[in-house]
């Protein structure tokens, strides 16, 4: 019996691993297809593939190390931008809000530090630590999972919900509808979304745009 | 005495408000919707840029040569800042006086965005820089979220004129 069981999982393994080098494969196919254009990206349901950035406390984040949360609040952003910094503190404050029911934040810097000496890795490192980030801020040096997510701008939100430990995309985004004045929103459309997600309805406004810094890819 | 004093005073006016003389006019989405729709053959070329923004910069000067090249054209350019309606005195009016910019220029004071965009294009995704051209008189309209370059420009207002 239990040999049998082994074999079974190995070739759950073994199928796992087989989908997971095809899924690469074909997303690698499609982003060198499509290095000009502005990619597509998740649509909203679809599910997020894995990654593993640098996070500025010198660790590693992954997608899978949340596998353990409800969902994630996934924030495309960077220093220089001044879009980006109005949202900051919004964006710390959903971590606040979010983290402790399971839902916290992970911000990813996907620019290229010689685009903007304000985005290097360095200077992540200097923002989070003097703002206090409660959350990871990730580089994407190589920009492959803003491409895989097709995050154009900074701040760009997906909100991710944890489907017994597939991550889906459940919404894409803007934060709310006020970049200039925080006091003035009267749409929240991230707080609305996880909060959806929490009491297990659906998402109801899923996807939204704003105004942002086009993340700047280095093949243009 | 008094005479320095005014040099002076009209010196710091001057260097307030700038010699140029450039007006930025802050303005809500309808004044935007009126120019992407109104009728006459006149082709409009719509830039959002902010004065921070890099690559917005890069291309600006592009514009400006479009804006005096394309004079008798009925070609105009209109430069749209998204630059935040605060900073419209401190940072966008010495801006375009500094650079001389010649083409018209407003700052957009409408932050929800999510209420306009799609207007403008529904393939803008939101990032700047972003350039329609539009000429409704031939129905013709062409969307970049991307940098131009002054041949790139040339070469797409070909199919306007």
């Amino acid at each position: 019996m239990s040999n049998i069981s082994t074999t079974m999982k190995n070739k759950f393994w073994l199928s796992l691993v087989a989908v997971l080098a095809l899924g690469t494969a074909t997303t690698l196919f499609f982003q060198q297809k499509k290095a000009q254009a502005s990619p597509a990206g998740y649509p909203i349901g679809a599910t997020v593939a894995d990654f593993k950035l640098q996070n500025v406390n010198g660790t590693t984040v992954s997608l899978s190390n949340y596998k353990d949360k409800k969902g994630v609040i996934v924030v495309f952003t960077c220093n220089h931008c001044p879009f980006a910094k109005a949202y900051e503190e919004r964006i710390m404050g959903l971590d606040k809000k979010y983290a402790s029911q399971n839902f916290p934040v992970v911000a990813i810097n996907s620019n290229d530090g010689a685009d903007y000496e304000e985005d290097s890795f360095d200077n992540m490192k200097k923002r989070a630590s003097e703002k206090g980030y409660s959350f990871p801020y990730l580089q994407d040096a190589t920009q492959a999972v803003a491409k895989a997510f097709g995050a154009t701008r900074t701040p760009h939100v997906f909100i991710l919900r944890n489907d017994g430990g597939k991550f889906t995309v459940q919404y894409i985004g803007t934060i709310d509808d006020n970049y200039q004045d925080p006091g003035s929103v009267t749409k929240r459309y991230v707080e609305d979304a996880v909060n959806n997600i929490l009491t297990g309805k659906p998402v109801v406004v899923t996807q939204t745009k704003a105004v942002g810094c086009a993340i700047g890819w280095k093949d243009a | 005495m008094k005479k320095i004093s005014w040099v002076l005073a009209l010196g710091f006016f001057i260097g307030q408000n700038g010699v140029w003389g450039q007006q930025v006019t802050m303005v809500k989405w309808p004044d935007v919707q009126k120019i992407l729709t109104q009728k006459s053959d006149t082709t409009y070329i719509v830039n959002f840029w902010a004065t921070w923004c890099k690559p917005c910069i890069a291309e600006l000067p592009s514009f400006e040569q479009i804006q005096q090249n394309y004079k008798g054209q009925n070609v105009r350019v209109l430069l749209i800042s998204m630059d935040f309606a605060k900073e419209l005195k401190t940072r966008v009016i010495p801006f375009i006086n500094q650079r001389k910019i010649r083409s018209r220029v407003w700052l957009l004071n409408e932050p929800d965005a999510n209420s306009w965009i799609d207007k403008v294009s529904s393939e803008w995704s939101g990032a700047i820089p972003a350039t329609l051209i539009v000429n409704n008189y031939k129905n013709k309209k062409v969307f970049f979220e991307q940098k131009l370059e002054y041949s790139r420009l040339v070469k797409e207002l070909t199919d306007f004129l």
